[in-house]
């Protein structure tokens, strides 16, 4: 009966990820996902509509007011798809790491009975979060071809990749920070949302990088990940790519990927202690 | 054989003020920067050791706060200890409580694969007994329904009938059984009483000591944090309850019918346990009683054998009763016992103005351990005559203050 299965309970544990375990509980992330999506929609008259009609509400009112009455200008694109493409990776970034923010606590009563690998929990709440940008990834390819915007492909399958790629790793990193943060200190519960609300001003999102004109600005911005991540996926459009910003937004992203997955192992043990 | 559990020299530390407030704000955490930590800690267990072979069936007694939970939190690694280590030799399942994970908008179905994968069971597995555990439950024809249309009893029986077809090596369970109608609680029992059957090992903590005698063979008794007691369920169980009993201070149990008197004290034969050992037919009740006016006051002592038949009775009724002023006395009242059989009898009493009212009574309390009072054999059953005084008394009394 017994398999040759023994393991040791002790206080102090790796602080490394244990991967082998991490696959075992491999159900988990999707089963968690598959939950949160099922009660998103729920109880909702326009159900999974509301992916669609959400950016595509946003980028109406802010083609509407900052392209047409501000008149911002949107580096040769149309407006439409330019403030598209920034959003399509905010939209993830700030509903990944908002739900992430919140997700362990939600679970409280969870955490608090039964073992599995904390880290499940916030990134599954990123899982969410990358259904919808999948559909509206989906939305945008096809407002690329009403508006029939001139893209370089091979600069699209180079950039791109590497976009989602660092859009992922930062907030993989954030939203388990975040995870982590708001358990112990739930100051984070305010300071996450409105720091979100913040930064997408901060970021190039609705305006071109270019109008930033003093350097220094220009570098300290690109302290947050999600500026290269947008640069990268603009290039293919034409737009500069500036290899020393890229390079501290690259690094930064990177930075937060670690950090946040360093700071949730070592403080999960004690979630349910505190949760 | 190596036991598939083996805890050695387990002990958990809380700090308090983390108990107090459930989680740390920013702004303490920067006044902590200034101030010097002087948090108080608590060891929720203290230097635990145990080992469990396989196939066994523990139970976990302890009074609340003994640290039950803190070692199954442990165990199910929900927690981890301050110091020690668990050695574990198969997979664990924590049934902590039931229905973990429920989510009341899901269905029915979609409940049940939630929360068996959060136990630890695979697709495939969930798959395979979902008929089993669907039978189980007596819930089918509301399979598709969301959770937040179930009875509560409905959604236990499903939570509950998820449990039950966990297979795991070991299996930890607290108090799930406190819930749920009659029916349901014998039809958990007999599944675990099955599943021990078929060797899978279970720890449990229950207050419900007939269900704990009728699954587990052996038992561990905590106190405070501290393993006092492992072996056979029966004796850990008489171990539990003597301790109870001894712990129970007498003078809380005085139910009060009136106001303006309060029994300050109490104490028979000197020992102010409920349990108390006779060895002569002498009997001392001494209290200390404030009065918060002016009350003619007696005391009724009646003795009772198990069946809750009296077999004695005394009073200390003069032509007149006694008549206390407002304020605090000592008061000792000295019964000559009747000739009583060895065993076990209750001691009621009755705080009376004689023929009047109640003021206060201490019923099913006080247990009294007779042995060998006298070897007149025929003595051993008193008659009964109500109202009629079997033993006799002299009262003192003096002022306190």
């Amino acid at each position: 009966m017994i398999k040759n299965l023994e393991y040791c309970i002790e206080p102090s544990r790796s602080r490394f990820f244990d991967w082998k375990e991490l696959w075992l509980y491999r159900e988990l992330f999707y089963l968690f996902a598959w939950r949160d999506v099922k009660v998103k929609y729920k109880q909702t008259a326009l159900g999974i509509a509301w992916v669609i009609l959400q950016p595509f509400l946003s980028v109406l009112v802010f083609t509407l007011f900052i392209g047409q009455a501000l008149k911002v200008p949107s580096a040769g694109l149309p407006y439409p798809v330019f403030v598209f493409s920034g959003l399509l990776f905010w939209t993830l970034f700030s509903s990944s790491v908002n739900a992430a923010g919140n997700s362990m606590v939600a679970n409280a009563p969870i955490i608090n009975k039964i073992y599995f690998p904390r880290i499940i929990i916030p990134v599954s709440s990123v899982l969410v979060s990358c259904l919808d940008f999948l559909i509206s990834f989906a939305v945008f390819l096809v407002v690329m071809l009403i508006y029939d915007v001139e893209v370089t492909l091979t600069e699209m399958i180079i950039f791109w990749p590497l976009a989602i790629t660092l859009m992922f790793a930062a907030t993989l990193g954030l939203s388990s920070l975040m995870a982590a943060l708001t358990v112990k200190y739930r100051d984070f519960r305010f300071i996450v949302p409105f720091a979100l609300q913040i930064g997408l001003f901060v970021t190039p999102v609705i305006y071109p990088a270019s109008i930033i004109s003093n350097e220094v600005i220009r570098l300290i911005a690109s302290l947050n990940p999600l500026y290269g991540v947008i640069m990268l996926f603009r290039a293919p459009f034409g737009l500069p790519i500036n290899n020393m910003e890229l390079l501290i937004s690259a690094g930064s992203g990177v930075c937060f990927l670690f950090c946040g997955l360093y700071y949730f192992r070592r403080t999960e043990s004690y979630f349910a202690d505190i949760a | 054989m190596k036991p598939i559990l083996e805890i050695q020299n387990v002990s958990k530390r809380f700090c308090i003020e983390k108990q107090r407030l459930p989680y740390l704000t920013l702004r303490e955490r920067f006044s902590d920067l200034w101030r010097r930590q002087n948090k108080e800690t608590f060891w929720a267990l203290k230097d635990v050791s145990l080992n469990v072979r396989a196939g066994e069936a523990l139970g976990i007694i302890g009074r609340n706060g003994a640290g039950k939970s803190t070692l199954l939190k442990i165990l199910s690694r929900i927690t981890p200890p301050t110091k020690g280590k668990i050695i574990c030799r198969g997979r664990i399942a924590s049934l902590l409580e039931v229905g973990t994970g429920f989510h009341q908008e899901l269905t029915g179905r979609e409940n049940v694969y939630m929360n068996a994968s959060i136990l630890g069971m695979k697709k495939a597995e969930v798959n395979a007994r979902f008929d089993e555990i669907v039978d189980f439950s007596g819930v089918a024809r509301f399979l598709d329904t969301p959770l937040k249309f179930y009875s509560s009893g409905m959604q236990l029986r499903l939570a509950f009938a998820v449990a039950a077809h966990l297979e795991p090596e070991i299996l930890i369970v607290d108090e799930v059984l406190a819930v749920g109608d009659a029916e349901f609680q014998k039809k958990c029992l007999q599944k675990m009483a099955n599943a021990t059957g078929s060797g899978m090992t279970i720890l449990f903590v229950s207050h419900n000591l007939p269900s704990l005698r009728a699954i587990c063979k052996t038992g561990t008794l905590l106190r405070d944090g501290s393993i006092v007691q492992t072996g056979d369920i029966r004796n850990v169980i008489d171990a539990y309850l003597s301790y109870q009993r001894t712990m129970q201070s007498v003078v809380e149990a005085v139910h009060y019918f009136q106001p303006f008197i309060k029994i300050k004290e109490l104490r028979i034969n000197g020992v102010e346990s409920t349990c108390i050992a006779v060895e002569s037919q002498d009997l001392t009740i001494s209290m200390v009683v404030d009065f918060s006016k002016r009350t003619p006051f007696e005391l009724d002592v009646h003795i009772k054998k198990d069946d809750h038949v009296v077999v004695s009775y005394a009073n200390f009724v003069k032509n007149s009763p006694e008549v206390f002023e407002a304020r605090q006395y000592f008061i000792e009242y000295t019964v000559k016992l009747p000739a009583l059989r060895s065993g076990k009898y209750k001691l009621d009493l009755y705080f009376t103005e004689p023929f009047v009212s109640w003021f206060a009574v201490l019923e099913n309390t006080i247990e009294l351990d007779v042995t060998n009072l006298q070897h007149h054999t025929f003595l051993n059953t008193p008659s009964l005559k109500w109202g009629s005084v079997l033993a006799t008394g002299a009262v003192t009394r003096e002022f306190m203050n």
